[in-house]
């Protein structure tokens, strides 16, 4: 059975969590003792019973009513299984929210119908589009506290759909839901008839999760190279494409190649009288192999294996997006380290040619000298020596990279295009 | 590739950034079913070899069939095991009257501090998943630790794309967990296919069994008929209890995780 991962994401206190806690409840997923539980802690404060807090186990959380970090919970529906990571809404939280909505498939957006569209509820929305989470569904809250009224979630819907579509996202759906009284959760709601779109439930089964990806291009980025006996394996996860004993394989930005010799899985020894397992000829995307080469070339951690036919780019210079997480400002001309797929490289911010406020999307400056906490940027970066690399929208997994600085992972980035030297830009 | 594939690909990318990352690495081995998942995993990562120390921190309460599994297997597979103990707390006369969650602590989680320290240590990868209990559900793959083997779960670092915290500070060290997207369902059907050896408390003798094993006074059998791995799984299925409810520290407070895992409880 297949596994969806989807996020709940939006601003502050708009209700994800206890959508979460509501879902898992009505899927019974939720084991007896744990609602026992909870529902002591909510006669201790005094409170009703609180969906969140099956969710939101911290102390603080529970205290403050809200959610700090990720939360990933498992259930199941009719045609598959789902991961459920609930992200925190809260501005000072938003490094834990791209930590686990960079992980997904599918994103539900969550607005309280009362209060609106907030800061947050743009911002994840363009942060998602930075992630590259293209199956989004919206959805209007606590539609309870609006007499169910259609004329708000169409409103809300117009404005927040113009939005959507200025950063080029195209939601499957807008569904008016009451997460507290369980309206439009698992079944159409009575309470709305008026609207004839599916229900969190139903369309939940109608979303894919990710394509296939062993059709792409062969991108194998080593991650180690082994000599535990006499075999010299070199091993790695297979990012997208395939390859097979035989093929040339190219290492970039090394430039060596040579043919793949065997392809190594271990296998427990077989039991008397059973089957030995024949050893694999292939590789595809999102396998943890290894290979053991014709040559002996010198390849190390960082290589990135490629066929001739179709060849990652090499330069030591690309213009990217960049999602800053960092308190200190990330500034041009600052030395920081660059990780992409198994990469790790010292590099320079060359120049930064725009920043933009995350959530109004407005333009702050243009060549900037640094981007503060939680603002996006358009930038160019040098790295100290040529890497492999490839645009984003060609191979997500070989064109996305993270900057770290004093020892934390302080921004997410997508690389736009190769920058030639001595180019106008 | 079907889910458990996919569990096993990332779990192996896990093993091997851990490998690669930290010179000075162990893995927790407590002898549960997850633990032997890990292990397996590891030989798998290692193409057949364990590269890794394995450290069991044995808190002299175990159960003694674990104690004869762990030394099986030890030989069986040729590992390089570690065991450790605080002969201090036990020679002082530490033990769960003296309530449970101190003795967790000084038991298990001063014990681990000990051998750490004394390895020097600065990658520990641990077994533990997120659907077991609500902290766990929280953490990151790479989980850093204080100096004070705290774990700061109000300011975790950015995790994205499986670019992993591998650096830090002096006197820190990192938490690797590579389980944490897997759900005791997927373990027993890991064990299932992979034919991976488990202690026999996890099957049923009387119409009791194992669900989660720890120490002998805080740690209880459920109620069960299962005796085999397939009658595991189709318990675990049909059924709607919390794995740890038969752990007695679990229990001692409502926010008992949180407070043993702040101070760097598994």
């Amino acid at each position: 059975m297949e596994t969806l991962k989807i996020v709940m994401v939006g601003h502050v206190d708009h209700g994800k969590s206890t959508l979460v806690g509501r879902l898992l409840h009505e899927t019974g997923f939720i084991p007896e003792s744990k609602l026992k539980h909870v529902q002591k802690v909510c006669e201790d404060q005094g409170k009703g019973f609180e969906f969140a807090f099956l969710l939101d186990a911290l102390e603080e959380e529970r205290d403050q009513g809200i959610t700090i970090d990720v939360s990933q919970m498992f259930f199941k529906t009719r045609k598959r299984n789902v991961v459920i990571i609930d992200a925190p809404g809260h501005k000072e939280f938003l490094k834990n929210m791209v930590s686990g909505a960079s992980n997904a498939d599918v994103a539900f957006l969550l607005i309280d119908a009362e209060e609106g569209i907030q800061e947050q509820t743009q911002r994840h929305a363009y942060l998602l589009s930075l992630l590259g989470i293209g199956q989004i569904a919206v959805v209007v809250n606590k539609m309870d506290l609006v007499d169910y009224s259609e004329e708000v979630f169409n409103k809300t819907r117009e404005v927040y759909g113009k939005y959507l579509e200025s950063i080029q996202v195209k939601p499957a759906a807008f569904i008016p839901i009451s997460a507290t009284r369980g309206e439009n959760v698992m079944t159409r709601s009575r309470k709305m008839p008026w609207y004839a779109g599916p229900s969190i439930l139903e369309i939940l089964d109608g979303f894919s999760t990710r394509d296939d990806r062993s059709k792409a291009p062969f991108r194998f980025p080593v991650q180690d190279v082994y000599k535990f006996d006499k075999r010299r394996i070199l091993a790695g996860r297979v990012e997208s494409g395939a390859a097979a004993v035989g093929d040339e394989v190219l290492f970039l930005p090394s430039g060596k190649s040579t043919k793949i010799r065997t392809v190594e899985k271990w296998n427990p020894p077989q039991s008397v009288g059973g089957q030995a397992s024949p050893a694999p000829k292939r590789a595809a995307a999102g396998e943890s192999v290894g290979f053991t080469m014709e040559e002996q070339v010198f390849v190390e951690r960082g290589d990135i294996g490629c066929l001739f036919s179709d060849r990652p780019l090499v330069s030591d210079r690309f213009q990217a997006n960049l999602f800053w997480m960092g308190t200190k400002h990330l500034q041009k001309g600052g030395r920081y380290i660059l990780k992409i797929a198994t990469q790790e490289i010292e590099c320079v911010v060359e120049s930064i040619l725009k920043v933009i406020d995350s959530s109004t999307l407005e333009e702050i400056s243009r060549n900037a000298h640094e981007v503060a906490k939680n603002e996006v940027a358009e930038l160019i970066l040098t790295t100290k020596k040529p890497i492999a690399f490839d645009t984003f929208d060609r191979i997500p997994e070989t064109g996305r990279f993270v900057i770290v600085s004093d020892h934390d992972v302080r921004g997410g980035g997508i690389i736009l295009k190769k920058v030639e030297h001595f180019s106008a830009i | 590739m079907d889910h458990l594939d996919k569990l096993e690909n990332q779990s192996i990318f896990i093993l091997r950034e851990a490998h690669k990352k930290f010179k000075k690495l162990a893995m927790l081995w407590s002898i549960g079913k997850d633990s032997n998942v890990l292990l397996w995993l590891a030989r798998k990562a290692f193409f057949g070899h364990v590269p890794i120390p394995l450290v069991h921190i044995d808190t002299s309460y175990k159960i003694p069939e674990m104690i004869e599994f762990r030394d099986r297997y030890a030989k069986e597979w040729g590992l390089n095991l570690i065991v450790g103990q605080n002969k201090q707390a036990l020679t002082e006369g530490m033990n769960h009257t003296r309530g449970r969650i101190n003795c967790c602590t000084a038991l298990k989680t001063a014990g681990l501090q000990q051998i750490m320290e004394q390895y020097d240590y600065k990658g520990l990868i641990l077994g533990i998943r997120r659907d077991e209990e609500s902290t766990r559900a929280k953490e990151r793959v790479f989980s850093p630790r204080d100096k004070n083997f705290e774990w700061d779960f109000k300011d975790q670092p950015p995790e994205l794309w499986d670019q992993f915290k591998t650096d830090f500070d002096e006197n820190t060290h990192i938490r690797i967990h590579p389980l944490l997207h897997w759900t005791e369902l997927n373990v027993w059907e890991y064990i299932r296919r992979e034919k991976i050896p488990v202690v026999s408390l996890y099957f049923s003798k009387n119409g009791k069994r194992y669900r989660s094993l720890g120490c002998a006074p805080c740690t209880f059998p459920i109620d069960s008929k299962a005796s085999t791995v397939d009658e595991i799984i189709a318990e675990l299925k049909a059924g709607k209890t919390s794995e740890r409810a038969g752990r007695a520290q679990d229990q001692e407070d409502t926010y008992a995780m949180q407070k043993l895992r702040t101070k760097g409880y598994m």
